[in-house]
């Protein structure tokens, strides 16, 4: 723990300065997904790579546009549902053949057949939960803040209003430059999304 | 059937109140004047604005009051035992079995819509199945409350949950009943993603759309913080089809195994191979029946019919009248099997069925389940909401008298005559039943009080394809 | 309080022994209760005197609790866990003194309508859970009847009567020892011209000595006997036979050809452990032996012996004479039977019996009910005399009882005497005359006529209401006594416990009234009149053996050979007619609460009464043509009106009952009895006149629209179709040409027909099985009360079982064949079947029944959550559920009855058979501790150790030569639904029957 004649010998060398709001990135709000897609594309081309698109609906093609091409969602799904299969005939036969071999109703230890609807259920159970947390691992959900919800037009976005993030720090960023290149993409508005 | 899909043109009728198909199907999946705003602003505007309460209030005062007696049936049974039901030797189990299979079928139908539909490319299940998983969620709950219910010693039901419990023992992996807890418990999760990965996205409308800083907030937390980032919506969609595909064969595997319940006993009118199929058939019936039964009502009070379309509902009741048939088909199959089986306890359980104590309860049945159901045969009846709801609501008594059919009647009867008795419930059967009605109701209730209950995002979708003349 | 004897000095030296041998009760408040002195609990007893008398005018729930609390500080305080304090002697040798955990049993005897059975009574630390039959003892042979195995239930009865009471206020032991003085003083004046005692029939010598005494003291005092359940018809037909009193002496097993004239000899006859026994070894076909005996009945209801008969002819129990003389003339005794209407069928059927009979001449029983009037008792004398059945089949031996008379006739004239007012003083012991007497006596009036009435009972009843004083009688498993059984031999009763509440004997009365000083009590009494009987020096080793083996081996009455007064009985023919066609009635003693004196236990209230079926409640039994005829079903309320008396009762249609008869069961409707028995059934009594004691014609049956729903624990009795392999039976003909005709009928599944492996378990040590005979089965619920009474299995009441809740863990199916009218009856015992698939295993999620590696079907009640599954899956319907919370935890007088072995199990769990397990265990831990295998025969089931016909067999079947794996092998072995691949553990031989070929067609109860 820190003493308090330590902070008061540190207090007085705090510079006392006003800070410049940082700017998050430049966004370009459209009426129409397509107007969405294509400005998109254009961005692309034009060499932007730090950028998002929203959208209140899935737009198809739109985070292949850009650039991400396919997601891992599939892969945990897989790997989720052969565990939960192997484990849950592991389970059952470890617990009525290893554990406590009992003679139930005169029926073997491991009586695979009566084994097959809970190595089923698992299967299914465990590769749906993998994928549901997948997307919210991928997604790093939840997150309450992000900048683009300063932009008071954004709450739009889960409306009727399609919106182009191009953020500041992709190597290419000016704020000129982007501010005219999205102007020129016929955007409905364009604003600053301050961090 | 090639008229349901979503792609034929639309002719105008002049005699009816909506365009056509080719066919004379009502054509329209989502009402012409709907928009992104509108659209947005309709439904989420029910749990902000929360328009017709009075409906709201009276509806759940009578769904609360049951659930209120729901509770004292239980504190009740459970100081006493379950001897204050009407079970007995041979027949130890009635209603709450009875029940929970009704219950769950009726959970079939939201999964049903969301998943198969979905992989079908069905469109018109866009503007129901937010609604009807949620109507899915609730009746498993209703489903999972019966087995609890059910135990003689219900204070020690996690033995049956799959962790070594006292003295390390396991439960008995061989019981259809632990099926059972695999089955539901999976079902439920399983429908429960589903649903919110389906939420999510109208949530943060509602929150963006609410007013108040503190709807904001619960909204927002509810939302988890979507933004509708398009990487975000590309995994979000990944996801929501995997778990379409997933649940897709669970639905279908749900009700056989609860059917194995019944089938895995060597019981004249419970072992049968029939089960399976035919339970899950069944289990769809009463839960697109059910669906109806909500939805028309709901859709009237807030308006919804732009949404919810006439063409829904008239595909809703295609998808009742075919399981419908299948149910039948079930039934004449059962009888079918007892004759040339030739086994005498098979026989004599069919001929009991219809003809034995409980006999006039089999033929209420049959009215109820394969005959007033042929209605759905007119476009009229399927395109007039009002009729659709009464054909509909035979359909779901129908289905729990099927099953109270199934578990008593073949248990009264079984092998040696001498120990053949009568079932007959008490008031407490009863309450519980009704109770259970008003907990689900209730759910319904504060469902739709709170929660957007059509998928606004993917309503939006309907309208861009419309704009783009997809449909 | 003036009492002439002084109060017995405080032993200090016996209250240190008894402090330091102490179990149980290990507090003590003072010397005087340790030494337990009556005074100590006569202060007791003064603490309760509202409470106690409240007890004598009906019970409120409030003075019930009170005297509960009462009774409880007394159980409390003499200690029920402790020994008595005479020296009583244990049946094994080994442990003479009591070791905790291990059993003891002890040889007594049961006393039921005066004739003693020897029993074996098994003793827990110090309290008594089970009775059973004494296998040494003649009468027992080991097996039981349901009132032995129900009378442990009585013995903790907490509505025995629990103080004395005079005038209804209570009263103590000194007060009427006093009393009994002053009636001393008083008679010895008037030579006891006032002074009667009325007992039920007596076979005990010490109270025969004592009586004698009495009346050779008091010359003009009287003794009386009176049975409602009376033998007076046997006593006269004997009288006319040969002009003196004789007792027949039956030997079944001896008989090829039985005939009944409505003599149910296997259930309601003195003898009837003994006689079951030997007629079901004459009808067993096992090993090598094709033989059996046949079994003719004729009887107006069925009972017990006409369900086992190969023909069963329903006749009104008027007409049976008739029949009888048919037959006799028939031996050329002219019995005038020419004049009655000849009926073709019932003549067929005659001369098929006679045919029989002169075919198996010396071979042949008839033997007569006693509800058959003398003249059909001097009959079977006089066939059974020209058949030559006489030395061979049966034999004659003085009567067992004490001064055998006409009780109805005796009790006549008591109750003339007591209405002129020549009665001062009244002994009653026990019997409850009060009930059951004659209607017509109208003893109730008579009984306060009398200055002093003394009743000596185990309850406070009708008879104890009406008495000056009342005594607590002492259980038999509380007291010392003697008796003899219907065959003569002396039986002693020894105590396994003090009375519970203070109780005392006819003994200790008898003795204080003949000679005041010194008191002596049960144990004095009888060990002096049997040292006054076999003086000497070896007496003392004697009375050792006695006790121990609990009957005096060789004191059988010797066979007697009165002469046959032939022309009596004929000149009696010729004046005797019998009675006419018209609605007759008859009484019969209830088979579970006989007289009346069982009403209010629980066990044998709830029992399924052999063939009807009902519980909890008697009926207006009718023939199915009778209902017909007046429109009536059961349930239907009617009202019996006879000689003007008036009685209603709800009906009950049986099958097989005679057409024109109507039967009632005594012992029900008692309106002063505990808590079990109240408002139980109406009371046939009220019917029931001196001239009509067992039947009687002119009945009137009106029907009133009224209903009262009886409750049965089996409504269908139907097999609806004979593929069900669930009953099989043939005829002894069927068998002899086709040993394996039962096989034959049956459609076993080939044990391969499984996708499993079948050997994965093969039993390798013990292997236990049952195998149950249908053939000599007589369905008389003796396993069934023996298994309640092993296995703690709770009584549910009546509207319990009306929702088919009952809890027997083993239940006797009955099924009927044939004509409505007079149908042939099977009798199915049904336990759990063991079975090695189990069906209920395979789908408890808990794994809460499972099997052992002896095969077992184990039920593990803490840990089954109470899905009820397995009774859903279970084909037999063998497992019974706790719906509610049946056992009863509170009742604080039961605890000690409870058998410790064994769980009693609470709310929510399923239950059932598991071949007593805790029997096998306590063998194997036998076993082991001498280091060798359980011998065959080492385990008896409560079933098989109870059951009089020896038609349960239990064992391992992988012992060589063991009883039960030689009946799996008997042809006729067969698995009960054995089609659905169970496998059951438990299997049966097929009923056989021994139908006589000339009868085809069997008559109805026209005629």
């Amino acid at each position: 723990m820190i003493e308090e004649k330590s902070i008061g010998a540190l207090a007085p060398e705090i510079p006392v300065e006003y800070e410049e709001p940082e700017l998050f990135g430049l966004m370009a709000e459209f009426e129409e997904h397509d107007q969405l897609l294509a400005a998109t594309r254009r961005a692309y081309a034009e060499g932007y790579r730090r950028m998002d698109a929203y959208s209140p609906f899935p737009v198809e093609g739109l985070a292949e546009a850009l650039g991400h091409e396919h997601s891992a969602i599939p892969l945990f799904t897989l790997i989720g549902g052969m565990v939960g299969g192997l484990g849950g005939y592991f389970m059952e036969w470890y617990a009525m053949a290893r554990l406590y071999p009992l003679n139930v109703g005169g029926r073997p230890h491991n009586s695979w057949p009566n084994f097959i609807p809970i190595v089923f259920e698992l299967t299914v159970l465990i590769a749906s939960v993998s994928a549901f947390l997948g997307v919210f691992i991928l997604n790093k959900l939840p997150q309450p803040h992000h900048p683009v919800f300063n932009v008071p037009e954004f709450e739009r976005a889960s409306i009727d209003r399609f919106f182009l993030c191009i953020e500041a720090d992709d190597p290419k960023f000016n704020v000129e430059q982007t501010r005219k290149f999205l102007g020129d993409l016929k955007a409905h508005k364009v604003m600053e999304v301050i961090e | 059937m090639e008229t349901i899909q979503g792609s034929e043109p639309r002719l105008p009728a002049p005699d009816k109140p909506y365009p056509v198909t080719v066919l004379g199907y009502p054509a329209e999946m989502i009402g012409p004047t709907a928009t992104y705003a509108k659209v947005s602003e309709q439904v989420a505007g029910i749990p902000l604005k929360h328009p017709n309460p009075k409906f709201w209030f009276i509806g759940f005062t009578i769904a609360f009051s049951l659930f209120l007696m729901l509770c004292g049936a239980v504190s009740y049974l459970i100081y006493r035992g379950v001897g204050i039901w009407g079970i007995n030797i041979p027949v130890a189990w009635g209603f709450a079995i009875t029940n929970f299979v009704w219950w769950i079928g009726i959970g079939h139908a939201g999964t049903f819509i969301s998943a198969i539909l979905l992989l079908l490319h069905q469109k018109w299940r866009t503007t129901i199945n937010r609604f009807t998983e949620a109507m899915t969620l609730f009746a498993v709950m209703c489903a999972g409350l019966f087995p609890l219910l059910h135990l003689g010693r219900p204070w020690v039901f996690f033995w049956l949950l799959p962790y070594p419990d006292t003295m390390s023992l396991w439960p008995q992996f061989r019981s259809p009943l632990v099926w059972d807890v695999f089955a539901v418990s999976t079902y439920f999760l399983v429908s429960l993603m589903f649903w919110y990965l389906g939420v999510m996205p109208d949530l943060a409308t509602v929150r963006d759309k609410a007013k108040t800083k503190w709807k904001k907030i619960i909204y927002g937390m509810c939302c988890m913080g979507w933004r509708g980032s398009a990487v975000h919506w590309q995994r979000h969609q990944t996801a929501y089809l995997l778990l379409g595909g997933l649940a897709t064969p669970l639905v279908l595997s749900v009700h056989s195994v609860v059917s194995f319940d019944f089938s895995v006993a060597q019981l004249p009118g419970w072992h049968s191979t029939l089960f399976p199929p035919y339970f899950v058939a069944g289990a769809i019936y009463s839960g697109f029946a059910m669906v109806l039964n909500l939805l028309i009502p709901i859709r009237r009070i807030y308006g919804l019919q732009n949404l919810i379309t006439t063409r829904t509902l008239n595909n809703m009741a295609c998808v009742t009248l075919a399981t419908c048939w299948m149910v039948v088909y079930g039934y004449i199959m059962e009888a079918f099997t007892a004759w040339y089986s030739g086994d005498p306890f098979e026989k004599h359980m069919m001929w009991d069925r219809a003809f034995g104590a409980y006999g006039w309860v089999f033929w209420i049945l049959m009215l109820l389940n394969c005959v007033i159901p042929q209605l759905l045969w007119s476009r009229r009846v399927r395109t007039h909401d009002i009729a659709l709801f009464f054909v509909a609501l035979s359909a779901n008594i129908g289905m729990w008298i099927e099953r109270f059919v199934i578990v008593v009647q073949s248990l009264h009867n079984d092998f040696v005559p001498s120990s053949w008795a009568m079932y007959i419930p008490t008031k407490w059967d009863w309450i519980t039943l009704f109770g259970s009605i008003g907990l689900f109701l209730m759910l319904q209730f504060l469902f739709i009080r709170y929660v957007p209950m059509i998928s606004i995002s993917e309503s939006r979708e309907l309208i861009a394809q419309r704009k783009e003349g997809q449909l | 309080m003036k009492t002439p004897d002084p109060a017995p000095r405080l032993d200090l030296a016996a209250i240190r022994a008894r402090l330091n041998g102490a179990r149980g009760q290990q507090y003590w408040r003072s010397l005087d209760e340790i030494s337990e002195t009556p005074e100590f609990k006569e202060m007791l007893q003064r603490e309760f005197p509202n409470g106690a008398s409240e007890w004598d005018d009906g019970v409120s729930r409030r003075s019930f609790l009170k005297m509960a609390a009462a009774s409880l500080a007394l159980a409390g305080l003499t200690a029920c866990t402790k020994q008595p304090v005479r020296e009583i002697l244990p049946y094994v040798k080994q442990p003479e003194e009591l070791v905790p955990g291990e059993p003891l049993f002890y040889a007594t005897s049961m006393p039921l309508g005066g004739y003693a059975t020897g029993v074996l009574a098994k003793s827990r630390e110090g309290h008594p859970i089970k009775v059973d039959g004494n296998p040494e003892h003649p009468a027992s042979r080991g097996a039981s009847s349901i009132w032995m195995q129900a009378s442990i239930l009585d013995l903790y009865d907490p509505d025995r009567s629990q103080a004395f009471t005079h005038d209804g206020e209570i009263s103590t032991w000194s007060d009427f020892i006093a009393e009994l003085n002053e009636i001393a003083r008083e008679q010895q004046t008037q030579h006891g011209a006032g002074l009667r005692f009325l007992t039920e029939t007596i076979t005990s010598p010490t109270l025969a000595a004592q009586l004698d005494a009495l009346l050779k003291k008091f010359p003009q005092a009287k003794l009386h006997q009176f049975d409602a359940i009376s033998r007076d018809n046997v006593r006269e037909g004997a009288r006319v036979a040969f002009g003196e009193l004789v007792e027949t002496q039956h030997r079944f097993d001896k008989a090829a050809v039985i005939l009944s004239l409505e003599s149910d000899f296997l259930y309601t006859h003195p003898q009837r452990l003994r006689y079951t026994r030997d007629f079901t070894d004459g009808r067993r076909v096992s090993g090598g032996k094709q033989e059996m005996n046949r079994l003719y009945v004729i009887e107006s209801t069925p009972s017990v012996t006409g369900a086992m008969a190969d023909h069963r002819l329903p006749l009104g129990s008027g007409e049976i004479e008739k029949v009888a003389r048919r037959i006799a003339s028939r031996f050329g005794i002219a019995a005038n039977s020419a004049s009655d209407t000849q009926d073709p069928q019932l003549e067929s059927w005659v001369s098929a019996v006679v045919g029989d009979l002169e075919k198996n001449r010396g071979k042949s029983i008839i033997i007569a009910g006693e509800s058959q009037p003398p003249m059909v008792h001097a009959l079977c004398h006089l066939l059974n005399d020209k058949l030559g059945n006489v030395g061979n089949t049966l034999f004659y031996t003085e009567p067992a009882e004490f001064r055998p008379t006409n009780q109805l006739e005796s009790l006549r004239e008591l109750v003339q005497e007591m209405n002129s007012g020549a009665v001062q003083t009244l002994f009653i012991l026990g019997g409850n005359p009060v009930f059951s007497a004659p209607v017509d006596f109208d003893f109730p009036a008579a009984l306060p006529k009398v200055k002093r009435s003394i009743y000596l009972a185990t309850d406070f009843d009708e008879t104890a209401a009406l008495c000056t004083w009342h005594i607590p009688q002492a259980h038999y498993l509380e007291s010392w006594g003697d008796g003899k059984s219907f065959d003569g031999t002396v039986t002693l009763q020894q105590p396994l416990i003090e009375p519970l509440y203070g109780g005392k004997t006819a003994f200790e009365i008898l003795g204080i009234l003949f000679r005041q000083q010194p008191i002596r009590d049960d144990y004095e009494n009888v060990r002096e009149y049997w040292q006054s009987q076999k003086p000497g020096p070896d007496f003392k080793t004697q009375w050792r053996r006695a006790v121990h083996d609990g009957f005096i081996a060789g004191t059988a009455l010797p066979e007697k050979k009165p002469g046959l007064k032939t022309e009596a009985i004929t000149a009696a023919l010729n004046s005797n007619k019998s009675g006419g066609a018209e609605l007759e009635l008859v009484f019969r003693p209830d088979p579970s609460v006989w007289d009346g004196r069982f009403a209010n236990n629980g066990w044998l209230q709830e029992c399924a009464r052999p063939v009807t079926k009902l519980t909890w409640d008697n009926a207006v039994l009718v023939s199915p043509a009778l209902a017909q005829r007046n429109q009536l079903t059961t349930d239907d309320v009617v009202e019996l009106e006879f000689n003007g008396r008036k009685l209603r009762g709800p009906v009950w249609v049986q099958p097989g009952q005679a057409e024109n008869t109507v039967a009632l069961q005594l012992g029900y409707g008692r309106s002063r009895v505990g808590r079990v028995g109240r408002g139980v059934g109406f009371n046939s009594y009220l019917l029931r006149d001196s001239q009509s004691l067992w039947r009687s014609a002119g009945l009137k049956i009106t029907r009133l629209n009224d209903r009262q729903h009886l409750v049965a624990t089996q409504t269908h009795h139907n097999l609806h179709s004979p593929e069900r392999q669930i009953y099989r039976e043939g005829s002894l003909e069927e068998f002899r040409s086709d040993t394996q005709f039962v096989k034959k009928s049956l459609d076993q599944p080939a044990n391969e027909d499984t996708l499993y492996n079948t050997d994965e378990y093969k039993y390798e040590g013990y292997k236990w099985g049952m195998s149950i005979d249908l053939t000599t089965c007589i369905g008389c619920n003796a396993c069934l009360l023996a298994c309640n009474a092993e296995n703690n299995i709770p009584v549910v009441g009546k509207e319990q079982v009306n929702k088919n809740r009952e809890m027997y863990w083993i239940r006797i199916d009955t099924y009927y064949k044939g004509p409505l009218d007079n149908p042939e009856f099977s009798h199915m015992p049904v336990p759990c079947m063991q079975c090695e698939h189990a069906p209920c295993e395979l789908v408890c999620p808990v794994e809460a029944t499972v099997h052992d590696h002896e095969g077992l079907n184990l039920q593990i009640y803490n840990r089954c959550v109470g899905t009820r599954f397995c009774s859903n899956n279970c084909p037999y319907k063998v497992r019974r559920f706790n719906f509610l919370w049946y056992a009863d935890y509170k009742t604080p007088s039961f605890k000690p009855m409870y058998n410790p072995d064994v769980t009693v199990r609470w709310r929510g769990v399923m239950e059932k058979c598991t071949y007593c397990i805790q029997r096998i265990s306590r063998a194997r831990i036998t076993a082991e501790k001498e280091n060798r295998l359980i011998r065959e025969g080492e385990i008896q089931t409560a079933c098989q150790q109870a059951c009089p016909a020896s038609a349960i067999v239990f064992g391992d079947l992988n012992t060589p030569g063991s009883k039960v794996a030689a009946l799996k092998t008997n042809p006729l072995d067969y698995a009960m639904l054995g089609e659905l691949n169970t496998r059951p553990r438990t299997t049966y031989l097929a009923k056989l029957r021994n139908p006589n070929s000339e009868i085809e067609n069997k008559p109805t109860a026209s005629s």
